[in-house]
């Protein structure tokens, strides 16, 4: 990208997608790490609380939410890290084009490298605690709906810590009180499902929710890339 | 019009400006907010008279809708203050914003713990998934995270600005969070008590809600001055201004004499 | 006064406990958020003033 001038933002923005990939392909621990939290925290729920599937069947959607929503969470911590140490992120801010477009290629990209094997695995584990297969649909849609948004909101608070040497919880604290709507209806919609209640409403409202973060977040995470990279 | 405007931009921008208005300011907000809270609590304890559905319990009121209100318009004013900061990075904004936190997250956590308190005679038990209460929690998270974020970032400037991007954040989603909050709460369970029902109060009931109000907005403003001006020291301390102002009135008691040779 | 007697008052049919303990937490809240400030200010104030003479101090003590 050191040649701007010439190039035009699609390019730019193609730039961004197959080294966003590229990078990720070569580090496939941080693809499957996330997807075996996922796996290893829905576990943990029928050992702490029962095996038995009158209990485990009406917390199973919350139970597959909040692990993705955990997963996610965790995948989003070195989002920017690894590109704020090689420089890359600095390069990035200084291009002519938009910051917040370009943005929005890496993290497509991450959605797409981390999510899509997550929402594909959910179905599994929902089974595993007793998913009514009806609601195993709704739940893969509404994660498709969902996921975005969870990636969205946690590149702000990534791009808020990235400078930091240590977040640990800090990025947690940060983001898990704005993931809250996302897991209220999500886990409704698969739960009006898995009762054969239709989920249209849910579902509406995790797109409404999208589209909103859609326009918004990637204004937030560049201005969020920009105080921190500043400092 | 646009002069004046620049002026007034330019002395919110100075913190020097801000540190001597502020002195002034101070004594009248201590002041109102001492007599109001003082008056009020009294009048509000022994003299208000008692809900005949809640009893005695209702007096909590007086201290429960105040402290709610103000954690609420603390972190509308919190994201007001970001966008300053934003936009024109005005160094008192900054400093205003990061003063500005605890204090709603200590308003956020009074709600709460009067709510709950509130919560035992009324719904016989301390705490339950009221609508209400949940969003205030979330609220406390959200404050939390936003002082763990100022306390993590070393450089003040850098920390005030990043915690307004997510101060601003959060401001966007509050509305979400109490539509979404609310409506799980009627899925789950069909509200039995509301604490939203108004009910037609009588004027001696209004007018010591009305007292503690104002005490606790003064209050509020008086502390976040109080803070500021603490910030404001520590940021300009290597200043000529904050030099003099250490030399002309001594803190100290123990040696008056030096400060006045000097 | 609304209430009979101060035993009356303190007790609230009851309700006391939760109503001064609310008024206790409060009264904690507000004075901590006013008084931490000020000795945090009286403390910052001190310091800046000791270092301020030390640096000033050697000039003076060659007046004197």
């Amino acid at each position: 990208m050191h040649k701007t001038n010439t190039t035009s933002l699609a390019q730019a923005v193609g730039v961004c997608i197959r080294r966003e990939f590229l990078l990720l392909v070569r580090r496939p621990s941080d693809l499957l790490n996330p997807l075996l939290f996922f796996a290893l925290v829905s576990l943990l729920f029928p050992l702490g609380i029962s095996p038995t599937e009158a209990i485990l069947q009406p917390v199973a959607s919350g139970v597959v939410w909040v692990a993705a929503l955990l997963a996610t969470l965790l995948s989003l911590d070195s989002l920017f890290r690894q590109d704020l140490l090689d420089g890359s992120l600095e390069q990035l801010l200084l291009t002519p084009h938009p910051l917040s477009v370009l943005v929005m290629a890496k993290v497509g990209v991450h959605w797409l490298m981390t999510a899509i094997p997550l929402i594909l695995m959910a179905p599994v584990l929902g089974a595993m605690l007793y998913l009514p297969t009806q609601a195993q649909g709704v739940l893969m849609l509404a994660l498709l709906l969902g996921t975005p948004v969870l990636i969205l909101v946690g590149a702000i608070g990534a791009a808020l810590t990235v400078s930091l040497r240590k977040t640990g919880v800090l990025l947690t604290l940060m983001v898990l009180p704005l993931y809250i709507p996302v897991l209220i209806f999500g886990t409704s919609a698969v739960h009006a499902a898995a009762q054969d209640l239709p989920a249209d409403g849910q579902l509406a409202f995790l797109g409404a929710i999208l589209s909103l973060t859609l326009v918004l977040a990637p204004l937030g995470i560049s201005a969020a890339l920009k105080v921190s990279v500043r400092q | 019009m646009k002069d004046t405007l620049l002026r007034w931009f330019h002395k919110w921008g100075s913190p020097k400006w801000f540190y001597d208005l502020s002195g002034r300011w101070m004594p009248w907000l201590a002041g109102l907010s001492l007599i109001c809270l003082l008056v009020g609590s009294i009048w509000a304890l022994a003299f208000a008279p008692m809900d005949y559905q809640q009893g005695n319990s209702f007096r909590i009121i007086y201290l429960h809708v105040p402290a709610a209100i103000l954690a609420q318009s603390a972190y509308m004013l919190l994201a007001i203050l970001g966008v300053i900061t934003l936009v024109w990075r005005m160094k008192m904004t900054e400093i205003l914003a990061t003063a500005c936190a605890p204090i709603g997250a200590s308003m956020t956590f009074l709600a709460l713990v009067t709510g709950s308190l509130w919560g035992v005679p009324t719904w016989g038990t301390w705490w339950i998934w009221d609508a209400r209460l949940t969003s205030m929690l979330v609220l406390l998270f959200l404050y939390l995270g936003i002082m763990a974020l100022q306390d993590a970032i070393r450089d003040p400037s850098s920390a005030a600005r990043a915690s307004a991007i997510l101060a601003i954040v959060g401001v966007i989603n509050i509305p979400i969070i109490k539509y979404s909050v609310e409506w799980w709460y009627t899925l789950h369970q069909p509200a039995t008590f509301k604490l939203t029902e108004k009910p037609a109060m009588p004027m001696e009931m209004w007018l010591p809600l009305l007292m503690m109000l104002i005490g606790f907005y003064a209050f509020f403003a008086w502390s976040l001055l109080l803070r500021a001006r603490h910030q404001v020291l520590i940021r300009e301390q290597k200043t000529r201004w904050v030099t003099q102002l250490l030399d002309a009135k001594p803190a100290t008691k123990s040696d008056p004499s030096e400060s006045a040779k000097s | 006064m609304y209430f009979a007697s101060f035993a009356d008052f303190l007790s609230m049919q009851g309700h006391g406990i939760y109503v001064w303990a609310s008024y206790a937490l409060g009264l904690v809240l507000i004075l901590a958020n006013l008084l931490v400030p000020i000795w945090r200010t009286r403390r910052l104030r001190q310091r800046l003033q000791r270092r301020l003479q030390s640096t000033a101090a050697p000039a003076k003590e060659l007046n004197s």
